[in-house]
């Protein structure tokens, strides 16, 4: 509305055309339409906040128990959840994952590392691949080669992550088996290579953004200092861009975390304790998918599974947050150049 | 998800009782308790009047259930004591009838490359709790077992936990997978392999003949040597009722042990009764 108006004043001021005028004039029925819509836009808005806040509510409700209901904590507590538990006679206490026995253990460090393994993975393989084709994209590519490169990497993104896993364990863990003979054909590496190409999109469209949003001016000047294309790049555009790409990363992070369907297949599924990154692994987000379906409701089980649920929301939330953050100041800090 | 539409389908029966008659209450074995409501669902589905609750617990928790009468049915995936069924003649005065519903039985796969074919379910214990590491102490090559399992929520897996490792835990470095079929799988592509599933699946795995222990033969796991009970891994799954099953009961027995009920059983994943004793077979004690 007030842009509306404030459009017509300036028009005005430069002495439009009677078509003009036609053109910039607010009719009747257009106001009420505003109104609407923009009455409209922000329930809709503020709805999808509200699913946000109440899912938080209703995961946080069923994991709650495990902190403080007295049934639950027969069979489980925080305080067991962390340390070595005695699984056989004769053996050393160890981390163990056997929700359903006689005395059910719940381990959570071997899946936080398990989640920790296949991330970490996933971002070193993902990384040189996004950031490499968006410095080409941006860079180096001509632009009908660039267009040819966005659409196909950002099509990646695409391939439903269960088609991906798949791939992973018919293929993937067949190849990476018979070229290093691993003990485990499902791995963390396996998993983590197939996340890492299940993110490369995320961080190669966040990257390339900020690559591209880099101010011309920059570029030109080192050009015009007789840098070559690639030190351009390499000294000028890529520290501009810097934080761009690292908030890239961070979102990309913060997807390998919640990825499901492909840890599933792909990993093993064995919560071990080990930091051998060729041994399978269980992550949190499998774990849920796997036992969730099955589980008695109300049993400390299903409140514990709900909890790790809770810690991998949290997980995600710092992650994206962070994320966010860094594109936030680039954005500012690159329009504050500009201006 | 089943567990889900029972809990909702039991509380929309709560609503009902007061219409229907008498509900026929079945209680017991974690393992049957999947197949008790399919067949609970499918039965109810087809008989509207009868109005049947399924829980499970335990076949434990079904056996206790039916000596001190808060069940009709009990379900069992093992045989009732003597004791047991002498405590059900005194506290109900009635004769256990013990009805085999169904069988069940796994196999145990390795690769094909590999030389083993036979073992015992004492290997098999000490094999998936990693106190056998490497296949050369079955005689096999030099090469450390890689172990495959279930998912814990499978009945497949709580029946290998309770026959094989006699309740005790599994090693952590079991890779569990969701299904049989991934399973085969995984050990068909795996040389150092070794998996447990159900017996029809197997395909481009071998499947090893299991001995119960060492002065027994090793047994082929076909389809007859689960029926005649020969194999170690193969067991019926029982309902207990306290003296001959009347009215609807009767009725419900009869639909399970027909080929309505045993068609349930294969599509829940266990196998059908052999065809002879699909007429009611009991034995009474």
């Amino acid at each position: 509305m007030t842009e509306t108006v404030r459009h017509r004043d300036q028009t005005n001021a430069a002495a439009p055309s009677r078509l003009q005028w036609e053109r910039y004039a607010v009719r009747r029925g257009d106001r009420w339409r505003d109104i609407w819509m923009g009455r409209l836009i922000t329930t809709i808005a503020v709805s999808t906040i509200a699913a946000i806040i109440l899912i938080f509510l209703f995961i946080g409700r069923e994991a709650a128990p495990v902190l403080t209901s007295a049934e639950v904590h027969q069979e489980v507590t925080v305080a067991k959840m962390v340390v070595p538990l005695a699984s056989r006679a004769g053996r050393p206490n160890e981390f163990i994952w056997q929700p359903v026995s006689d005395t059910p253990k719940y381990s959570l460090p071997p899946l936080l590392l398990g989640t920790l393994k296949a991330t970490l993975i996933a971002i070193l393989f993902a990384t040189p691949f996004a950031v490499g084709a968006a410095i080409y994209s941006s860079e180096f590519a001509p632009p009908r080669i660039r267009e040819l490169i966005k659409p196909v990497i950002e099509m990646l993104a695409g391939i439903p992550s269960v088609v991906m896993g798949f791939f992973a364990l018919m293929v993937l863990a067949s190849v990476l088996k018979d070229t290093f003979g691993w003990r485990f054909r499902l791995n963390a590496t396996n998993a983590g290579i197939a996340l890492g190409v299940a993110i490369i999109p995320v961080i190669y469209t966040v990257a390339e953004g900020a690559l591209r949003a880099v101010p011309r001016h920059l570029r030109e000047a080192a050009q015009a200092l007789g840098a070559t294309p690639w030190a351009t790049a390499r000294r000028v555009i890529l520290p501009a861009a810097a934080p761009g790409i690292f908030a890239g990363v961070t979102l990309g992070l913060g997807r390998a975390v919640g990825e499901t369907m492909i840890v599933l297949l792909a990993s093993g599924n064995a919560a071990i304790w080990s930091m051998s990154l060729t041994d399978s692994i269980r992550t949190m987000s499998a774990t849920i998918a796997a036992e969730l379906a099955e589980v008695v409701i109300g049993s400390a089980h299903y409140h514990v599974l709900f909890f790790i649920g809770a810690l991998l929301f949290l997980i995600t939330f710092l992650v994206n947050s962070l994320g966010e953050l860094y594109i936030g100041r680039l954005r500012r800090r690159l329009t504050g150049v500009a201006g | 998800m089943k567990r889900i539409v029972a809990a909702i389908m039991g509380t929309a029966l709560l609503g009902t009782l007061a219409i229907a008659g008498k509900p026929i209450t079945i209680k017991g074995s974690d393992t049957m308790v999947i197949l008790g409501q399919r067949w609970a669902e499918d039965y109810m589905k087809t008989h509207p009047g009868t109005v049947i609750q399924v829980t499970g617990g335990g076949s434990g928790t079904g056996i206790a259930a039916l000596i001190n009468g808060s069940a009709d049915i009990a379900e069992a995936s093992r045989l009732m004591k003597d004791k047991e069924k002498q405590e059900v003649k005194a506290k109900r005065g009635a004769d256990v009838v013990e009805i085999p519903t169904a069988l069940d039985g796994i196999a145990i796969y390795v690769n094909e490359k590999n030389p083993i074919t036979k073992i015992t379910t004492a290997q098999l214990k000490s094999i998936f709790q990693a106190d056998t590491k490497k296949w050369t102490a079955l005689g096999g090559p030099d090469a450390e077992i890689v172990l495959y399992s279930r998912e814990n929520n499978s009945g497949t897996y709580a029946y290998f936990k309770e026959h094989v490792l006699k309740d005790e835990d599994f090693s952590a470095e079991c890779q569990t997978l969701p299904g049989t079929a991934a399973i085969i799988n995984a050990v068909a592509k795996d040389p150092n392999g070794i998996g447990y599933g159900g017996i029809g699946y197997a395909k481009g795995v071998r499947v090893l003949s299991v001995a119960g222990n060492d002065s027994s033969g090793y047994i082929d796991p076909t389809e007859a040597n689960v029926a005649s009970g020969k194999y170690p891994l193969a067991r019926y799954l029982y309902w207990y009722c306290a003296g001959e099953p009347t009215g609807d009961a009767k009725q419900l027995v009869n639909w399970v042990l027909g080929d309505a009920g045993q068609k349930v059983v294969s599509e829940v994943g266990y196998y059908p009764l052999p065809k002879k004793s699909a007429t009611m077979e009991k034995k009474t004690k």
